[in-house]
C-alpha cells in the first residue's frame, strides 16, 4: 500500500518506517503470541534466524519448542508440518530458497491442497508455507527462481506475494489465521526495504488488489519484485506526460479480477509484469484476465513482461538481463501508447 | 537383472511365554478381533465382485491376506489415535472403526461416503475414528503421520500416530527425513511395514538392498519384526510399542511380514510372470491369518466352532446390508463439484 493510503487507512495510528523482514518477524511474533498453536519449522531458523536474519529473536521469546531447527529434508519438514496442520497446529514452515519448492511440491501439492477436498471437507490444513523469490542476487540458477506459478496453480492453494512492508505483515497475519494451505513469497532483495507500518494490531484481507499509484493512460499490474519496477518506470513515464496506474495484486490466488479489469477499462492499456518465466506464468494468466474482461475497451495488446524464459545465469552481465527494468518497462508503455 | 525365488512363509511357533501372554487376553477381545478380520475379508471380497461387475468406478488394491496387520495393530489404538493408510488401505480404515456401508459408498463415488464421494478407494478418511487419510502417493503418509504425531506432542494430548505403509515405500527417500525427526525428537509414532513381498508387480528383493530392519536401526529406531499372519502376535507387540510411544519412548517401527493374496490391483489378474500360483496357494492354504485365529481359538481357547460361524454369519448380513445401502444411494449433485476446495 502506497504511504498515502497506508496514512489515510490508519488515521489515529502512530506509523514507524520499518524494514520488510522487521514486519514479517512482528507478523509471526504477535501471531504466535496470541495462537499456542502457531509455530516456525525449518532450516536454521532458530539460533541463525535463516540465512536472511528475519526470524532473528523469535527463538528467545518463543523457544526450540516452537521455533523448530529442521534437518536438511524440505520434503520431510514441509509434510511433518501438512500432518501437524491436520491434527490442530498451525505451523508456519520455512522453505530458505522458492527454488526448493521443486523439493517439496508432493507434500503442498498433492497432501495440503488436496486434503480438504479428498476429505470431502472433513479434514482441513491451516499451514503457511513461507519461501522466496528474486533473482539478481547473483545466486545462479538454482537460487534464484521466482515460482509463483506453480502453486497458483493448484486449486486448494493460496498464494501471497507482499510487496511492502505494510502488505507482508498484514497479510502474513491473514495467511497464519487462514484455514487453507497459503504459499507466502518474499522478495529476497527486499528483506532490508524499509516502508511505514502502523503500531499495532492489523490484518489485510486476501483477494484485494492494492492500488500503489493512480493514473489514467496505461495499467501496470506488477507483483512482488515488480511493483517497484513498476513504479520507477511510472515516475519516467510521468516525466513523458504519460499517466501510469501500478496495480498489486497482492494474491494471485484469490485473485481481485475486478480491480485489474476496471483499471484496464479505464486505461485501454495494460502491462503485466511478474518475476516468474514468462511462458506459462502469472504474467499469461493476469493478461488473459483482463484481455477476457476489458476487451471492449482496449487499445492495445496487453503486454507481458515477466522473467525471460532461461535458467538464471550467474554472470551479472547475463543475469540482469532475464528481469524486466524499468527503463524496458517504460520502452514498452510508451510503444503501446503510440508514442515511439 | 537376477529373479530372486520368493520365501515360503515360514510360521513361527509361538513359545511358551507368548502362549501365556495371549492367553491372559479375554476370549471376547479376540472374538472382535476375529470379527475384524472377516469383516475386511468379506468386504474386500465384494469389493472385488463390484469390479468384476463393472458396478464399481476406476480400481481398487485389495487388502485380503493381510488383516492381521492393521487388525492386530489398530485393536492396540486409542479411538483418538492416528492413523495415515495407503493406496491398499480399506483394512486399515475397517480396522480404526470405519462403517461398512459409508466405506462401501465411497467406493462407489457416492454422497452418503465418508469423503462425500470425492475421494474414493484410495483417499478414505474419517477424523471420527482418527483416520487422517489413506494415500495415494507411496509414502505419501509418512510425513503426515510423524506430523501428527508432533501435534500431538506439542498439545500433550497422549496420542498415538501409527503410519502404514508397504515395503515399497521403503524405495521413498521422504520416509527416512521423518523417521530421522521422529527419532530425533522422540516422537510417539509407530511405523508398521507392511511387506507382502511384492512392490506392485515387483518381488521386493529385487528392488531393495539389504535388510529392511538395518533402515529404521539407522535412525536408532526400535525395529521389530513379526509374523504378520498371525494376529496374536502382531497385536501384543503393537501394544507394547504404542504404549511405549505413549510414554515418550519415541518411535518404533515394526515390520510385518505378510502376504498379498490378489493383484497389485483388482484388475491384475495374470500374475504368473512375477509370482507362481503355486506360491500363492501355499500363503493362503497353509498361513492365512483368519484361518489360524480361528484354529487357536478352537484349540486352545475352547471357543466353538459355531460361535465362530455366528460372527461370520453376522458380518456377512453387516456386508450385504453395506453394499446394498451403498448401491442405492444417491450419487453426489452435481454442485458438489466445486464446493471444498477451500475450508
Amino acid at each position: 500500500m502506497s504511504t498515502l493510503e497506508v496514512t489515510r487507512n490508519n488515521p489515529t495510528t502512530t506509523l514507524r518506517e520499518i524494514t520488510f523482514s522487521q514486519a514479517v518477524r512482528e507478523a509471526l511474533a504477535e501471531e504466535m503470541r496470541r495462537d499456542s498453536s502457531v509455530f516456525i519449522i525449518g532450516e536454521d531458523v532458530a539460533e541463525a534466524g535463516t540465512p536472511f536474519k528475519v526470524l532473528l529473536g523469535l527463538l528467545d521469546e518463543f523457544g526450540p519448542e516452537r521455533v523448530i531447527d529442521a534437518p536438511i529434508s524440505e520434503p520431510g519438514f514441509t509434510g511433518i508440518g501438512v500432518g501437524a496442520a491436520m491434527t490442530g497446529m498451525r505451523p508456519v514452515v520455512d522453505i530458505m530458497f522458492g527454488d526448493f519448492l521443486a523439493l517439496v511440491m508432493d507434500q503442498i501439492a498433492n497432501q495440503a491442497a488436496k486434503i480438504h477436498y479428498m476429505s470431502g471437507g472433513r479434514l482441513k490444513a491451516p499451514i503457511v508455507f513461507r519461501t522466496t523469490l528474486g533473482a539478481t542476487r547473483r545466486a545462479a540458477a538454482q537460487h534464484s527462481q521466482s515460482l509463483q506459478a506453480w502453486p497458483s496453480h493448484i486449486p486448494g492453494l493460496k498464494v501471497v506475494l507482499p510487496s511492502t512492508p505494510y502488505d507482508a505483515k498484514g497479510l502474513l497475519k491473514t495467511a497464519i489465521r487462514d484455514d487453507n494451505p497459503v504459499v507466502f513469497i518474499e522478495d529476497k532483495l527486499m528483506h532490508q526495504s524499509k516502508g511505514l507500518v502502523p503500531e499495532g494490531e492489523y490484518t489485510l484481507p486476501f483477494g484485494v488488489a492494492d492500488i500503489k499509484r493512480s493514473g489514467s493512460d496505461i495499467t501496470l499490474v506488477a507483483t512482488s519484485s515488480m511493483v517497484q519496477v513498476a513504479l520507477a518506470a511510472a515516475e519516467q513515464l510521468a516525466a513523458l506526460e504519460i499517466s501510469a496506474e501500478v496495480i498489486d495484486p497482492r494474491t494471485t490466488f484469490p485473485l481481485d479480477k475486478q480491480t485489474l479489469i476496471e483499471s484496464a477499462k479505464k486505461t485501454g492499456r495494460a502491462i503485466v509484469l511478474d518475476e516468474g518465466y514468462e511462458r506459462y506464468g502469472v504474467t499469461a494468466e493476469l493478461a488473459s484476465v483482463i484481455a477476457e474482461g476489458a476487451f471492449y475497451y482496449l487499445d492495445a495488446p496487453v503486454k507481458r513482461m515477466g522473467a525471460m524464459d532461461v535458467p538464471v545465469p550467474f554472470s551479472p552481465v547475463l543475469e540482469d538481463l532475464t528481469v524486466a527494468s524499468p527503463d524496458q518497462v517504460t520502452q514498452m508503455a510508451k510503444m503501446l501508447c503510440g508514442r515511439v | 537383472m537376477n529373479r530372486i525365488t520368493p520365501p515360503k512363509p515360514t510360521p513361527k511357533i509361538a513359545d511358551s511365554s507368548e502362549e501365556t501372554r495371549y492367553s491372559r487376553i479375554d476370549v471376547e477381545q479376540w472374538l472382535h478381533i476375529y470379527e475384524q478380520m472377516l469383516k475386511i475379508r468379506f468386504f474386500e471380497d465384494t469389493v472385488n465382485e463390484l469390479y468384476k461387475t463393472a458396478r464399481m468406478p476406476g480400481l481398487a488394491h485389495l487388502y485380503s491376506g493381510e488383516e492381521a496387520v492393521a487388525v492386530g495393530v489398530c485393536e492396540a489404538l486409542k479411538p483418538d489415535d492416528y492413523i495415515t493408510s495407503t493406496h491398499r488401505g480399506h483394512g486399515h480404515c475397517l480396522a480404526k472403526g470405519a462403517k461398512v456401508d459409508r466405506m462401501f459408498a465411497e467406493l462407489l463415488g457416492k454422497e452418503a461416503g465418508y469423503c462425500r464421494g470425492k475421494g474414493g478407494s484410495m483417499h478414505i478418511a474419517d477424523p471420527d475414528t482418527g483416520n487422517l487419510g489413506a494415500n495415494a502417493i507411496v509414502a505419501g503418509g509418512g510425513g503426515i503421520a510423524t506430523g501428527a504425531a508432533l501435534s500431538s506432542k506439542m498439545r500433550q494430548s497422549g496420542q498415538v500416530a501409527v503410519c502404514f505403509f508397504g515395503e515399497g515405500a521403503l524405495g521413498q527417500g521422504v520416509l527416512y527425513e521423518v523417521m530421522n525427526m521422529a527419532a530425533l525428537w522422540k516422537l510417539p509414532i509407530l511405523y508398521v511395514c507392511e511387506n507382502n513381498l511384492y512392490t506392485e508387480y515387483t518381488f521386493y528383493r529385487e528392488v531393495t538392498a539389504g535388510e529392511l530392519k538395518d533402515r529404521p536401526a539407522a535412525f536408532g529406531i526400535l525395529a521389530e519384526e513379526v509374523d504378520g499372519q498371525d494376529v496374536r502376535c502382531v497385536y501384543t507387540t503393537a501394544m507394547r510399542l504404542v504404549e511405549r510411544a505413549r510414554r515418550g519412548e519415541g518411535p518404533a517401527f515394526l515390520i510385518c511380514n505378510t502376504y498379498r493374496y490378489h493383484g497389485h490391483h483388482v484388475g491384475d489378474i495374470n500374475r504368473g510372470y512375477y509370482r507362481a500360483k503355486e506360491e500363492e496357494e501355499l500363503w493362503h492354504d497353509q498361513h492365512d491369518p483368519i484361518q489360524m485365529l480361528a484354529g487357536w481359538l478352537s484349540a486352545a481357547r475352547g471357543v466353538q466352532v459355531s460361535m465362530l460361524a455366528s460372527i461370520e454369519n453376522q458380518v456377512r448380513g453387516e456386508i450385504e446390508a453395506g453394499v446394498n445401502f451403498a448401491i442405492s444411494a444417491p450419487f453426489p449433485d452435481p454442485s458438489e463439484v466445486s464446493q471444498d476446495v477451500y475450508a
